[in-house]
């Protein structure tokens, strides 16, 4: 066979990415999303990718909550901002504009949170929770999806970090 | 610009994905598996066949419908294209790369 040489593209080849830890520390829908998206997209890009769960971004990896984050009404001047608080704060008012939103997201091929972690785990990446804040909220590894590899401490985890062309992602 | 694939001269971006889809086969196919050191089996090439077909459809690719497509799960195709699926399969495929974030 001939010669079969394709010019790639070399710009940063060098210093590409190899590998990420995105912090994964609070629980409304698009703090998870965001984590959780960037996370699958490295998988996606052959990235060594680790995500770690604390404080409330735990919900993210709890049963029977991952798939019934809200996004917040209140608080959140990005969020319908013609919308008065007091009747945004309305009971049931935020549950229907998660309903909505999450929705909007099927539409765009964005899969639910549970299958976002089936999806960055068949691909390789790892997940991890906050052993103090697993302490904190008083929950056991059952709690939590199988997909979670290990419950681990701050020490543990800058230990996974560690490496050349490596990146620490907070959300 | 222009690049020798299994012999014939074809068109390429600078990424090296083929700028137009209609000058793929499967010789080409695997000159551009060679270089992201994949030999193509069976399956390799269902998954391409696939992709083409969506694309030639205008369906918007995603790992995720390549996981539903049924012919391979996503753990699969991780494993068949290592390093990057849908990127390098769609580069294999000869079809634009994919523009999607999941």
């Amino acid at each position: 066979m001939e010669t079969t040489t394709l010019t790639k593209k070399t710009t940063a080849a060098d210093h590409k990415v190899k590998k990420v830890l995105i912090i994964c520390s609070k629980g409304s829908l698009q703090d998870v999303y965001a984590a959780l998206i960037m996370a699958n997209g490295a998988v996606m890009d052959g990235i060594e990718t680790h995500v770690f769960f604390t404080f409330f971004g735990l919900d993210a990896i709890t049963k029977g909550k991952l798939d019934k984050l809200h996004v917040p009404t209140v608080g959140n001047p990005s969020m319908m901002p013609h919308v008065p608080t007091v009747v945004a704060g309305l009971p049931g008012f935020e549950s229907l504009a998660s309903t909505m939103m999450k929705k909007e997201m099927e539409k765009l091929d964005i899969p639910p949170v549970s299958e976002m972690l089936e999806m960055i785990t068949a691909g390789g990446g790892r997940l991890h929770g906050c052993q103090l804040a697993v302490d904190m909220f008083k929950l056991n590894r059952e709690d939590f999806v199988d997909e979670l590899e290990d419950i681990i401490t701050v020490g543990d985890m800058f230990g996974l970090a560690a490496g050349e062309d490596s990146h620490i992602i907070f959300v | 610009m222009e690049a020798t694939i299994a012999g014939t001269t074809i068109d390429v971006n600078d990424e090296g994905y083929l700028t137009d889809p209609s000058k793929w086969n499967e010789a080409v196919a695997e000159a551009i598996a060679a270089e992201e050191d994949i030999v193509l089996t069976d399956k390799h090439m269902e998954v391409i066949r696939y992709l083409r077909e969506q694309q030639e459809k205008g369906e918007k690719l995603s790992v995720r419908r390549v996981g539903k497509s049924g012919i391979v799960s996503i753990k699969e195709f991780y494993d068949l294209f290592p390093g990057g699926p849908l990127k390098k399969s769609s580069r294999i495929a000869g079809i634009p790369k994919p523009v999607s974030c999941v």
